[in-house]
């Protein structure tokens, strides 16, 4: 087998062992209903996650998605409050709007050759800011049309929701799959995380590639923002502060190698529902502080990184 | 087989500042011949197949691809007009796999997305021919390094298709994976491309060459058939021994009876040199002789304690020594001018005098500063006594001549009044008048009882310091020379004999 499965495997193979234990303690969460829950509440962070999965192929990390997903939901609410604009044309502006943020990310990434560390933290402020400017309070946000985006779903059998957020999510996760292993970008992409002088050597052109990277994790945190705001029904410049570390934190659990190269989106899927599986058990347990979620991340966290490193010294024979 | 050159080069002239790194190059490769570039580390052999390759610019000089002038500003453009090259490590992915290395760029696609299907059936399509039954659906970092090579040469081949260009491709191969190398090679060779192969593995330069062609300090030493050249010729030409010529320009050295002041038994490490034995007297210097990764550095790192000895003890008169670091080392009153001055020994943005006052730092500790006035006076000193040529002890090292620089080295080691003082290549990349300087200096010191171990791949010079000579061949001290046995046709002899079986 190829080794570079492995990670994927274990992922995997963590997330059904912890569902096991979860349904042995509480049956009731063997049901449609705890995973369209699951899907739904971690939507968001999902999209978010496979942006960021993607960057995390290159070699790169992207800081400024939490702040961008903020952005996103306070650009919505104050645009549809402010303005006559139809709702979709309003989420495509915010769609153009953070896909060029993130171009401009990568831009100066490659043309500066700065780390990605310190460019896209300087997004992340610049985002944020921009969200305060916008609005320093919470926007409610009550078009018609989007309320009926929140209210949409699909009766999964066994009465589940499958809510439309949930959908786009799962979407999003084919979409980055074929992106990422089916096209050649996705190709150069792994190529620039196993390597960036060789993958120059090999002709990879490293430059439009950089900036469709960021490009794609601009896109996807915008649309994420858009679930978010649907989710909440509201526009907040404090919200999703952080976010952008759990996704980074999906990811590696999700079995991809933080110094890139290599890692699988569908493993980021894994990854996000993992976590959000753990926080669901708290929830049923009723005594449990939340912040045990924290802590069992922080413990997977770090089980995944031991695990990377083994596999490295395990590779190259 | 006259056959007019695929790819030819005239007049080629490259510099760097302060040194000049290719003087009037003439090279011609010929269709369907292995041709052999040989010479010493800094002989030029990279610089010009990086000319070739577009990876650097001329200066002057033209390059002719089947009679026409090219002029290539990457490897990329060089690759689409014909010229792929391999080099020793960074080739390919290891982390894709090897249909994704073979076809990157250009893979197959059906409705926009990768065929998978199709590409591996082109990636095995370029591998046909190669004698290699893998599994290309399988990591590239799976496979071993000779595996990975050949895949780097089908890739090169199928995307180039002139002139192949292998620099350093068996240095880390076994013998096995030499020989499945030099089967596509030559059967690349029968398809008429012209291959240039850089070694310094004599052996398989004579098993697979047709011609050759020396560089020696980035001149043309000659090109001639591989089979009208012999090993002691050869390796003449590339250490610059001028067989007809001098003899007696050394006179021959007195042997040194001072009592052993350091003395090395069996030491060695496994994989970097062979257990050997070394007596270090007062006031004599040592040298070094050997080719190219014969282990002379390896050698100077084990006494240095840079990569600790793993057999062997090491005494100081009848005290054992530990050596298992330089700090140790540089407590038993050891120092050490390594071979790259520009990675290992200089720190270019600091000041002479910082530089100079590193190491003498060091050993007190950073918790008792020396004083401004005393590091001032230490660096005015030795650009005075070494002839440095800057401007003023503040000016930053990196501005300074190679010369300069590797004085700035020496003043460092000098300013810690070490015993015993080991020079790995110190006239590398340096004009001809600082050499002579730093020839001089070398026999001041020795004067005033300091020992030392010279390396050197300029036999010449090599000859004209050392009091005895060790000779190295294959990881191996194989030869120690001294008095009127030490002459540069004795060393050549030596490194040539076990080469030649």
């Amino acid at each position: 087998m190829n080794p570079r499965l492995l990670p994927l495997l274990a992922t995997t193979m963590i997330f059904l062992l912890a569902y096991a234990i979860c349904i042995l303690q509480f049956p009731s969460m063997l049901s449609t209903r705890v995973v369209g829950n699951l899907l739904t509440d971690n939507a968001y962070l999902g999209i978010a996650a496979i942006g960021m999965t993607v960057v995390i192929l290159s070699g790169g990390i992207d800081l400024s998605v939490g702040s961008v997903i903020a952005f996103a939901g306070v650009f919505i609410a104050v645009m549809l409050r402010d303005t006559a604009l139809p709702p979709l044309l309003v989420l495509a502006l915010l769609l153009a709007l953070t896909t060029g943020f993130g171009a401009a990310m990568g831009g100066l990434i490659h043309l500066l050759a700065m780390p990605p560390f310190i460019v896209t933290l300087a997004g992340m402020f610049l985002a944020r800011g921009l969200a305060y400017v916008l609005s320093i309070d919470s926007v409610p946000i009550d078009d018609p049309f989007f309320k009926s985006l929140q209210g949409a779903y699909w009766l999964m059998p066994g009465k589940g929701r499958l809510h439309l957020i949930a959908g786009i999510m799962l979407a999003s996760v084919l979409v980055g799959a074929l992106v990422a292993h089916r096209t050649r970008f996705g190709a150069n992409v792994m190529a620039l995380g196993g390597g960036e002088a060789t993958a120059r050597l090999m002709g990879v052109p490293i430059a439009r590639t950089t900036v469709l990277i960021y490009a794609f994790s601009g896109f996807m945190a915008g649309l994420a923002g858009i679930v978010f705001a649907i989710y909440t029904s509201a526009g907040y410049p404090l919200a999703t502060v952080g976010v952008e570390l759990n996704a980074i934190a999906a990811v590696v659990i999700g079995g991809t190698l933080l110094s890139g190269g290599s890692g699988y989106v569908v493993g980021t899927l894994i990854g996000v529902l993992t976590m959000g599986l753990i926080q669901t058990y708290i929830v049923f347990d009723g005594s449990l502080s939340s912040w045990w979620t924290k802590i069992v991340i922080g413990g997977l966290l770090f089980l995944f990184i031991l695990l990377q490193k083994a596999l490295l010294r395990l590779g190259p024979r | 087989m006259d056959a007019s050159p695929i790819l030819s080069a005239r007049g080629l002239n490259k510099g760097f500042p302060g040194t000049k790194a290719l003087t009037d190059i003439d090279f011609d490769l010929r269709p369907g011949e292995v041709h052999a570039l040989l010479g010493e580390n800094g002989a030029g052999k990279s610089t010009l197949v990086k000319c070739l390759t577009g990876a650097m610019r001329r200066d002057s000089g033209t390059i002719l691809l089947h009679g026409q002038p090219i002029s290539p500003a990457s490897t990329l453009e060089a690759q689409a007009l014909g010229i792929g090259t391999v080099y020793q490590e960074v080739n390919l992915l290891a982390n894709l796999t090897v249909a994704e290395n073979l076809t990157l760029g250009r893979q197959p696609r059906r409705f926009g997305l990768v065929d998978r299907r199709a590409m591996k059936a082109e990636a095995e399509a370029m591998l046909a021919g190669y004698g290699l039954a893998i599994n290309v659906n399988r990591d590239l970092g799976s496979y071993s390094v000779a595996v990975q090579q050949i895949v780097a040469i089908a890739r090169a081949v199928a995307l180039s298709g002139k002139v192949l260009i292998l620099d350093e491709p068996t240095a880390s191969l076994d013998a096995r994976e030499v020989e499945l190398l030099f089967g596509v090679v030559e059967r690349l060779r029968a398809k008429g491309l012209g291959i240039i192969f850089i070694s310094h593995f004599l052996d398989q330069v004579f098993r697979i060459s047709d011609r050759l062609t020396v560089l020696r300090n980035g001149r043309l030493i000659a090109t001639t058939e591989a089979a009208e050249v012999d090993r002691h010729r050869l390796i003449a030409m590339m250490l610059g021994r001028d067989l007809a010529a001098q003899e007696a320009a050394h006179a021959p050295a007195q042997l040194n009876d001072a009592p052993g002041m350091l003395s090395f038994r069996g030491c060695g490490r496994r994989g970097a040199v062979e257990p050997f034995d070394l007596e270090v007297r007062q006031g004599e210097v040592i040298g070094m002789a050997g080719l190219l990764g014969s282990g002379r550095t390896e050698s100077a790192e084990l006494l240095f304690g840079l990569s600790p000895r793993d057999t062997g003890e090491a005494r100081d008169g009848d005290r054992p020594l530990s050596l298992a670091s330089p700090r140790e080392a540089i407590a038993a009153g050891f120092g050490f001018a390594p071979e790259d001055r520009k990675t290992d020994g200089i720190i270019a943005d600091l000041s002479v005098r910082e530089n100079i006052v590193l190491a003498l730092q060091a050993r007190r500790g950073w918790a008792k500063p020396i004083p401004r006035a005393e590091q001032t006076r230490l660096a005015t000193d030795y650009i005075r006594q070494l002839d440095i040529r800057t401007p003023g002890p503040e000016k930053p090292v990196g501005l300074l001549s190679g010369g300069n620089q590797q004085k700035v080295i020496l003043a460092r080691w000098l300013a810690m009044n070490p015993r015993f003082l080991i020079l790995d290549e110190p006239t590398r990349g340096i004009d001809v008048g600082a050499h002579a300087e730093i020839l001089r200096l070398i026999r001041r010191l020795v004067a005033e009882g300091m020992s030392l171990l010279v390396i050197s791949s300029e036999l010449e010079e090599l000859v004209a310091v050392s009091d005895r000579m060790i000779v190295l061949r294959d990881r191996r001290h194989v030869a120690e020379l001294a008095g009127g046995g030490l002459t540069a046709d004795r060393i050549v002899d030596a490194i040539a004999a076990g080469d030649a079986a």
